[in-house]
């Protein structure tokens, strides 16, 4: 074995056209060949290019993220872990993730969600803990889009076929059209997971010598440059020619792999653990030893195959679904193949751990590969990117494209497919499987409750593109607000966040400054609240032909109920029970759906973030103390629209009758504005004072606005009188109706 | 009485089948592994739901040739009670346990909501705790729930009565609209000849607690317990 | 030796699948398309003396495991290489 890496037969040459196709840059290359002291081979470059990517190096993003709050009370575990973990009493531990797999999804809709829900679950049980619910945030283009459709179903059809098949409930998330997003849609997955205190798996490789385990499938051409080079250019024409790197997801494999992954670490055999997700068998090895401020040895002979004839730098680079990488305790690996042996996995040494911090690939009694391991983490680049306030953040000129009579309005909201009920796609996700959901999709949270015990979480996922268009700033705090308010709103206290921030091309100084105007949103809502971010993503490159997405940070909030009993739904439950209405601030049409169907927005209105806390303390205080029925967050389509969603509980037996006018706004902003953090109670009607009276003692708006009703009709001041039972067929034939409707 | 509770690869309803008889029934239950022929003493063994061997070929094809199918097998030949629930039905139709096969939903997507289904005959081991025609609220998660039949297997098993449930609105009338995915009468779950093995598609686990989905469940579990007191 | 192995849904067993595509074909402008049945393909090689050996041992596989014979047909061919 020589010295330095041999070129293998056949292998282009490497020089800076060979850099540059590669995706790498002049500077880049430069640095490689000073960090290696020589040019590197054709495999360590495809090495470096997948490990200096964005979406593996986070080279333009690093800097920034490091302003979010990632610590508190609760917070378990380093820094550098796959996700974070929070300590939520009795003995269990919450871990949980969000992660885009946006281009893969656009690329070819189905395996490309489908693979997306299956690398999350793998970051989740990589840390011992076992999934427990995942939630999704999609968006995609107009209907007017043919293509809509199409990628809808697909995508739905993925993430249900994997999620059900593994067994991991999918209780929630949201789904929203804009023809923004036309050439370029968002598959956002979010997974949580239960891990018993004490328990958590490190992915930190340690002890010289330790064997590395290699489980799972066999390695296949799948996915090469796929996560990694998708998700760090823009698209192009040529993005459908990518098709054959688009992973292909085997959900079986995955779930004996959660078992068997569970199993092998209860062995306590387990050193490291970490799935080979973007780029696959390299990031996750040289991930590991970069923790552990460790060397490792590979010997690429005993991977194992799906197909003769892969190369180094193939096998280096798949992106085949449903692999592992284990750390074992050296003499114990034949306990772990064991346990993967009963469950019919592949469980084969590959290499082991060295103390001399190299990164070092073997293959046929040839050395293919040998990195400084800080060279491909640590050391990766990191860029300051320029940045320049975008022109697009000037508020829009007010144009009133239509201003039909608030019934008339109220109807079409309902009837968009942004407001109307989302029942045809969370029907295909199984909802109920582990025997844990209280609260199931289409409200404001879902509500898991932790067996054994009287708690439960509440989970849910927001984002507001339209609002962050318009500032970036203010509406990643509204985001951030919003998802706390979700969970609120079911009686949860919010205690943690993960976000996955979907942005354009970092390169763009305009796209840059919407990237760090969001980070910092995000970053002063969550002190604010109290909430660390424990875990998250970034992806960036989310643009076709030069035209961004709008800015869309998605943020998934977890909250804690003390005791199930504190849980409350949207929906209405007694006749005669008063109906509350709390605000912290006037809305308005500025980024509303109501704006968006017939014009009228204008400028955000400002956030006050200590009046927002007040309204999330006062809301977990409410439910703790059994004063109130019922709580729905007042978001899409505005007042009017979620006034009638809390008479749409499942009986349908209910009305309200409402007084909101106020002098003091305009109709339609009162009634279809959005904007404001507003909440509707229902509470016994002689609590009604006392709830008034604790809202205003923290300075919040709160006033009776009317009565639940035994009559089914919804009354909202002189302008709207109609029928719950046609209000609820429209709200839920919205989606459908568009889907079957073309065919 | 004791239950043996199957996880093949790919079950997933096993722990929640396993919850459900031992948390909330307080029943003496285990899981058997499909590697083994062993039943442990199980009066009745619960076939679960899932997707074993993840269904790649048909639904229940494979699992049917697992070894501890043989021993549920002959264990249904010599008149033990077994209970197969989605999958678990899917199972015992490949295995001819059980007349006619599931196929895709009308709607070919998977289908996750609560139904109603109507106790179509009480005088069996699975049902002799209900009402005649008592409606049951149970959850339904199946891609795969078409019940299909010959013509004259239908007429066969509708005379004998082997139709245990049937798909109902809420006013207990079994409409087209009320059949979530296309079965043939809209047949929810059958018994065989002798009444000792029954199949079903909706999921009598997911509903035995108030809290999460009603009590509906509780019913079937109910009686098989019944009939070992 | 080389077996195709074809399984279609049997005559009078509804086929959602077919039904599907037959109306998307429909409001494709494929007006002249009748029933539309859809099946599976299994490829696969058996190591067999000759192809009656080949097809006896295929058959058992079809009616074992390869087709549900409630619901499906099948046929298949034998490629003498």
């Amino acid at each position: 074995m020589s010295h330095n890496p041999v070129a293998l037969p056949g292998e282009p040459e490497v020089n800076l056209a060979q850099a540059l196709a590669h995706g790498l840059s002049e500077d880049e290359f430069r640095l490689i060949r000073n960090h290696l002291g020589r040019t590197p081979t054709f495999t360590e470059l495809g090495v470096f290019s997948v490990m200096w990517s964005e979406h593996c190096s986070y080279k333009s993003s690093r800097r920034h993220l490091a302003r979010l709050p990632n610590k508190g009370r609760l917070v378990v575990g380093g820094p550098g872990e796959n996700a974070g973990a929070l300590d939520v009493g009795d003995g269990w531990l919450a871990v949980f993730k969000i992660e885009s797999h946006n281009h893969p999804s656009f690329v070819e809709p189905y395996q490309g969600a489908a693979t997306g829900v299956g690398g999350i679950l793998r970051d989740i049980f990589a840390m011992g803990a076992r999934p427990v619910a995942s939630l999704n945030s999609l968006k995609f283009g107009s209907f007017d889009n043919a293509r809509t459709r199409y990628l809808l179903s697909g995508v739905v059809g993925g993430i249900g076929g994997y999620g059900n098949c593994v067994g991991v409930p999918t209780v929630g998330g949201e789904v929203m059209f804009d023809a923004a997003y036309d050439d370029n849609i968002l598959v956002n997955a979010f997974c949580l997971g239960l891990a018993r205190k004490g328990e958590l798996q490190s992915a930190r490789a340690q002890g010289m010598g330790n064997p590395v385990l290699y489980v799972g499938s066999a390695t296949g051409r799948d996915g090469i440059h796929g996560a990694s080079l998708l998700a760090s250019a823009e698209f192009d024409a040529s993005s459908a020619h990518k098709r054959p790197t688009v992973q292909v997801g085997d959900p079986f494999t995955e779930k004996l792999l959660i078992e068997a992954c569970l199993e092998a670490i209860k062995t306590g055999a387990v050193v490291a653990l970490q799935d080979m997700g973007a780029a696959g068998l390299t990031s996750s090895s040289a991930e590991m030893a970069a923790r552990g401020k460790l060397g490792i040895e590979i010997n690429l002979d005993q991977v194992p195959l799906r197909e003769p004839n892969l190369t180094p730098y193939e096998m280096l680079l798949s992106e085949s679904q449903e692999r592992m990488l284990i750390v074992a305790q050296a003499g114990r690996e034949h306990e772990l193949q064991a346990v993967f042996e009963k469950w019919d996995l592949h469980a084969v040494v590959i290499g082991r751990i060295t103390g001399d911090c190299r990164w070092r690939v073997s293959w046929r009694g040839l050395l293919v590969a040998d990195i400084p391991v800080a060279a491909l983490a640590e050391q990766a680049p990191a860029y300051e990117r320029p940045m320049a306030r975008a022109a697009a953040c000037t508020p829009p000129v007010r144009v009133v494209r239509e201003r039909p009579a608030p019934a008339e309005a109220l109807r079409r909201l309902l009837d968009s497919p942004n407001v109307g009920s989302k029942r045809w796609v969370y029907r295909q996700y199984d909802s109920i499987v582990q025997s844990n959901t209280v609260m199931e999709p289409g409200g404001d949270a879902a509500v898991l409750r932790i067996k054994g015990t009287r708690r439960a979480l509440a989970l849910a996922v927001d984002s507001n593109p339209r609002a962050c268009a318009l500032d970036p700033y203010l509406g990643a705090m509204a985001v951030t607000l919003e998802a706390a308010r979700n969970v609120a709103c079911v009686g949860a206290r919010p205690i943690g966040i993960t976000d996955c921030l979907n942005y354009g091309n970092p390169e763009r100084p305009e796209i840059m400054w919407q990237f760090a105007r969001g980070v910092d949103g995000i970053r002063d809502a969550a002190l604010a609240l109290e909430t660390p971010v424990v875990s998250g993503n970034v992806s960036f490159y989310n643009e076709t032909q030069g035209r961004a997405i709008p800015p869309t940070p998605t943020l998934a909030m977890v909250g804690m109920l003390a005791d199930l009993d504190y849980c409350r739904s949207q929906f209405f439950r007694r006749p005669g029970d008063a109906i509350l209405l709390l605000r912290t601030s006037a809305p308005a049409l500025a980024a509303s759906e109501y704006d968006a169907l017939f014009g009228g927005g204008n400028r955000l209105g400002a956030i006050d973030l200590h009046k927002e806390r007040e309204l999330i303390d006062l809301l977990v205080t409410l439910a703790e103390k059994g004063l109130i029925n019922s709580a729905h967050d007042v978001s899409d389509g505005g007042l009017a629209v979620a006034l009638a969603e809390c008479c749409f509980n499942e009986a349908g037996k209910f009305g309200a009758s409402v007084e909101v006018g106020t002098p003091e706004l305009d109709t339609v902003v009162n009634l279809f504005g959005e904007g404001a953090s507003s909440v509707i109670l229902s509470t016994p009607s002689d609590a009604a004072a006392r709830v008034v009276q604790m809202a205003t003692g923290r300075g919040l708006g709160c006033r009776r606005i009317g009565t639940v009703t035994s009559d089914p009709v919804l009354r909202i001041d002189s302008d709207i009188a109609i029928e719950v039972a046609e209000l609820r067929t429209i709200y839920e034939q919205a989606l459908p109706g568009r889907i079957q409707g073309h065919g | 009485m004791k239950w043996g509770v199957v996880s093949f690869p790919g079950s997933l309803d096993d722990r929640d089948t396993l919850y459900a008889l031992r948390d909330v029934l307080e029943q003496d239950a285990e899981l058997l592994w499909h590697k083994e022929r062993d039943l442990k003493n199980a009066d009745c063994v619960v076939l679960p739901g899932g997707f074993s061997y993840g269904d790649y070929l048909r639904c229940g094809a494979m699992a049917r040739f697992s070894p501890i199918m043989e021993s549920v097998v002959s264990f249904a030949r010599r008149g033990g009670l077994v209970l197969g629930i989605c999958n678990g039905f899917q199972i015992l139709c490949e295995a001819r346990l059980l007349p006619g096969a599931l196929t895709r939903n009308r709607s070919l997507s998977f289908i996750c909501e609560r139904v109603t289904v109507r106790v179509e005959n009480t005088h069996t081991p699975f049902t002799r705790a209900a009402a005649p025609h008592e409606l049951l609220r149970l959850p339904i998660k199946h891609g795969e729930g078409l019940y299909v039949a010959s013509e004259d297997e239908l007429r066969r098993i509708e005379d004998r009565g082997q139709v245990l449930v049937r798909y109902v609105d809420s006013s207990g009338r079994a409409t087209e609209a009320a059949n979530p995915n296309g079965s043939m009468h809209s047949i929810a779950g059958v018994a065989n000849e002798s009444f000792n093995v029954f199949g079903l598609m909706p999921h009598p686990e997911h509903a035995v607690e108030p809290m999460l989905g009603g009590e509906g469940g509780l019913k079937i579990f109910r009686s098989i317990i019944q009939s070992f007191a | 030796m080389r077996v195709k192995v074809y399984i279609t849904p049997r005559r009078g067993v509804l086929d959602p699948q077919g039904r599907a595509i037959e109306a998307s074909l429909k409001s494709l402008g494929f007006n002249d398309v009748g029933p539309v049945r859809m099946g599976k393909y299994i490829e696969l090689e058996v190591a067999a003396a000759s192809p009656a050996q080949a097809s006896a041992e295929v058959r058992r596989m079809c009616e074992q495991l390869l087709a549900n014979t409630v619901i499906e047909d099948y046929r298949f061919e034998v490629e003498d290489a």
